[in-house]
């Protein structure tokens, strides 16, 4: 579904992402772990179009979509979360991600009707409420959210606009283990619909989750295949997996 | 929401009252002086589409009354003197104008935004003011006006005063739709988080640079107006201390609200009437008077008047 | 049009450049390094016309008078600084905007109230006065050339103070990574006084080098306030170096436009169409050069490291 080839990215002198290619089938969980600074985030703004690359590919459903801009990769069916919440705070829980299922509904320059009794958005966006588990607090501001319900909606953002491949950017973030638990529980079910790519800290999480697990340190690609076989590559224990595994 | 509305509806029907009444006290001095409120108000009203909605603190928006008033007066000038002519013309010629600048402009955002706009505003003023065909620096009185389907009933008294409620309820009914509607919310979620907006999948330059072209229109409109009540335009109706006005009605009346910005527009109108027929320097307790309102009146006459409710349009 | 008149024009707007570079360096350092929009810069290059002006009537001496007007111009930097504009390098950009636009509008009128809406003038300097020859046929006044030697003296001045000394340090890292200021633990709110007051007598000096060949009036802060805001944004926000080529741009393109746009549009349309054409577009010009570094280069010429548009 989504293929990255020879991705590379560098800030002046330094090198955040250094040939980097990977590949993300129908139904598949990629997870991407590393230190800190090996250039997960960057990765995920690379294909995401936040960022431009120096040089390499994206691919989307075998579509080239290197040249497009943010959110003309979003409407192609790429979607993505953020490691930080990134929401519209003053809006409503309900209208933050009906306004997300508008993009992919289109009519947005509608000028004359009024948007928030649009049923066929609010079913939409209720329906994948519904599914996050956030179904009973749609009327919410989104600012009056608990961090561990902000992170739902993040999610719920990103589904509402029926993306074909769902960056995730450590998904997980601060939260607690019960609401961690229920997350992944989350993930596992939706990852029967779309496929994934996952950054993410939390070792349950990437065992629980990953068919395919890759290893980032300073903007390259040391070990990738699936998590068991990575689990007992030296290099990889060396870098990153030592510690916590 | 519904406060919204029901407080707008009290305005407007003051509004259409008061010439009824008005005769008792018998003074067209305070039918004018209502039409010009109305007008400023009018071209506040389109300000808060993009800066209170958009998020765009535009330091320009006087060159598109500035754009409209000479438009149709070129065109009375040559000639063409029904009004619902002028009105295309003028928001034809606005809506070009804003397209281009707001393109360019819209490169930018934030600050930049805020001189580039100032600039180019600045450009069309003096554009205005080399128009020696049209009266250069001192402007054009006009010897005819316009007229709706020949009649003359627009160009002043009462005739003119209800064109220009109509115009103005039209404006307050426009912006207030458009805030509610698919192109309203999506024009706010650029403000409060561009970022996501985008990662949504909007693009949210196009978003952002058709409102500004919308506001400019209603500018342009309001301009039209003014040269019909005034019978006569200059250069002095785009200065960029008139944009500074406009914003000063939009934030006293508070951001993203269409009575806020009608009640600021009123607000400066009489203010200036009153200030300046107690002390011809008036000015001198304007500019303070902003600095004080700044500092510590921080949420502008909407804080007193009602909660603010930042998400609702 | 003859080489010596272009030689001419070409140091008329030299002048003019440098002119519009000291009002735009306070300008850009103010914004770059406190991210504070003051609208109100250009009426402190009102401010230095008028005290020249009062202190050349009071002392009749343009010698003596500089240095008093440069101190009051400061003072009354500081003073605004003190009273108003620090409580507002926190506000969002709408309420520096609003405050500033309030000082404008009391201290034109001001101006008005104590000088009279008339235009007013000074004498050039006795001591600058008269033309030197510098070719065969060019005579150039004297006091234009020294505001020349002067303003790219201060140019200088300023390049090698932002360069090479310790508050230079802070004034670059401050309009590239303000925490990093402030992590530093310098005292901010003094870097913020001295940066603010050098901004401030910088456009006052403009000000005051400037009454001596342009008519003194109320406002005249106004439009050469937009246009410092052209040049900054064709220099690229917060960047010295920017404004300066920025503003020598504008100022010879603005000066060389306006007396040649006429003759050469007459060169595609009738002679009274190019006297209409003619003016519109000189008057354009600087803009339209805004417009095109807009499309090309959005950041402008030489932007400041860090600094993102």
């Amino acid at each position: 579904m989504l293929e990255i080839r020879h991705l590379s990215k560098s800030f002046g002198a330094l090198r955040v992402s250094d040939d980097i290619s990977l590949a993300l089938g129908p139904n598949e969980c990629h997870a991407i772990i590393g230190p800190n600074g090996a250039g997960k985030t960057t990765l995920i703004h690379q294909i995401s179009g936040v960022l431009r690359s120096d040089a390499g590919e994206v691919r989307l459903g075998g579509r080239d979509v290197t040249g497009l801009t943010v959110w003309q990769r979003v409407q192609a069916g790429l979607g993505r979360t953020f490691q930080i919440t990134s929401i519209l705070p003053s809006f409503s829980v309900l209208e933050n991600v009906a306004i997300a299922a508008q993009a992919k509904a289109g009519g947005s320059m509608r000028f004359f009707a009024p948007a928030a009794r649009d049923a066929a958005l609010n079913d939409a966006a209720a329906a994948v409420l519904t599914r996050v588990g956030l179904a009973d607090r749609m009327e919410a501001r989104a600012a009056d959210l608990s961090h561990g319900e902000l992170r739902l909606l993040e999610l719920a953002i990103a589904l509402a606009a029926r993306p074909k491949v769902l960056l995730l950017d450590e998904p997980m973030a601060g939260l607690g283990r019960t609401e961690s638990a229920a997350l992944i529980d989350l993930l596992a079910e939706l990852r029967a619909e779309v496929p994934m790519l996952l950054v993410e800290h939390d070792m349950d999480a990437v065992f629980r989750l990953a068919d395919r697990l890759s290893v980032l340190v300073d903007g390259r690609i040391i070990a990738s295949g699936p998590p068991a076989e990575v689990r007992d590559d030296p290099g990889a224990r060396a870098a990153y997996l030592g510690a916590e595994a | 929401m519904a406060r919204d509305r029901m407080i707008g509806a009290a305005i407007f029907a003051t509004l259409l009252a008061l010439p009824l009444l008005l005769p008792l006290v018998g003074a067209d001095y305070l039918m004018g002086l209502l039409i010009k409120a109305m007008l400023l108000a009018i071209a506040a009203i389109s300000l808060d589409l993009i800066i209170g909605q958009g998020g765009m603190v535009s330091l320009g928006h006087a060159a598109f009354i500035g754009v409209g008033a000479y438009t149709a007066a070129i065109a009375l000038e040559s000639g063409i003197e029904e009004i619902l002519i002028l009105l295309a013309l003028t928001l034809a010629v606005t809506a070009l104008v804003a397209l281009i600048t707001g393109a360019l402009a819209l490169r930018t955002s934030g600050v930049y935004f805020l001189m580039i706009t100032l600039a180019f505003g600045q450009m069309i003023y003096f554009t205005f003011t080399s128009l020696a065909a049209y009266g250069g620096d001192d402007g054009l009185t006009l010897w005819s006006l316009a007229t709706l389907f020949g009649s003359d009933v627009v160009q002043n008294g009462e005739g003119l005063y209800f064109f220009v409620l109509a115009t103005l309820l039209a404006t307050w009914a426009g912006v207030h739709r458009i805030g509610l509607s698919r192109f309203g919310r999506v024009l706010r979620a650029a403000r409060d988080n561009p970022q996501r907006a985008e990662v949504m999948g909007y693009p949210i330059t196009r978003y952002r640079l058709v409102a500004y072209v919308i506001a400019a229109c209603i500018a342009g409109v309001s301009g039209l107006l003014m040269m019909q009540y005034a019978e006569f335009v200059s250069p002095a109706i785009a200065t960029w201390q008139r944009s500074g006005d406009l914003i000063v009605a939009v934030v006293l009346g508070g951001l993203g609200t269409r009575n806020g910005a009608l009640l600021g527009a009123f607000f400066i109108v009489l203010m200036e009437e009153i200030l300046s027929s107690l002390l011809h320097e008036w000015r001198l307790i304007y500019g303070p008077l902003l600095v004080i309102l700044v500092l510590y009146a921080k949420g502008g006459l909407a804080d007193l008047m009602a909660p603010r409710a930042k998400g609702a349009g | 049009m003859s080489l010596t008149l272009f030689l001419i024009l070409c140091l008329n707007g030299l002048q003019y450049g440098l002119l519009l570079f000291l009002i735009a360096a306070g300008l850009t350092l103010v914004f770059g390094v406190m991210g504070f929009i003051n609208l109100a810069h250009g009426v402190q290059y009102m401010v230095g016309a008028y005290l020249i002006f009062a202190f050349t009537g009071l002392t009749g001496s343009f010698a003596l008078a500089l240095p008093l007007s440069l101190l009051a111009a400061l003072a009354i930097g500081l003073l605004l600084e003190y009273a108003v504009f620090r409580h507002l390098y926190a506000r969002p950009h709408l309420d520096q905007v609003l405050a500033t636009f309030g000082i404008i509008i009391f201290l034109n009128e001001l101006a008005k109230v104590l000088f009279g809406p008339t235009t007013l003038s000074i004498e050039t300097p006795a001591f600058l006065s008269g033309a030197i020859q510098l070719t065969e046929q060019l005579r150039y006044p004297v006091y234009r050339l020294a505001t020349i030697g002067v303003g790219l003296a201060v140019a200088i001045g300023l390049f090698a103070t932002i360069s090479y000394t310790r508050i230079g340090m802070l004034v670059r890292a401050g309009s590239t990574t303000p925490e990093m200021v402030a992590a530093l633990g310098v005292n901010v709110t003094q870097l913020f006084r001295v940066v603010f007051g050098v901004g401030a007598m910088l456009a006052g000096f403009a000000g005051i080098i400037a009454a001596p060949i342009f008519a003194i009036e109320p406002g005249m802060g106004d439009n050469i306030l937009i246009i410092a805001f052209v040049v900054i944004i064709i220099g690229g926000v917060g960047s010295i170096g920017g404004a300066f080529v920025a503003a020598i741009l504008v100022g010879l393109i603005d000066t060389l436009g306006r007396s040649v746009a006429t003759d050469l549009m007459s060169l595609f349309f009738g002679p009274s169409m190019a006297n209409q054409v003619g003016p519109a577009l000189a008057s354009m010009l600087i803009y339209i050069l805004m417009a095109a570094i807009l499309v090309f280069r959005p950041k402008g010429l030489l932007p400041a490291k860090g600094v993102v548009a």
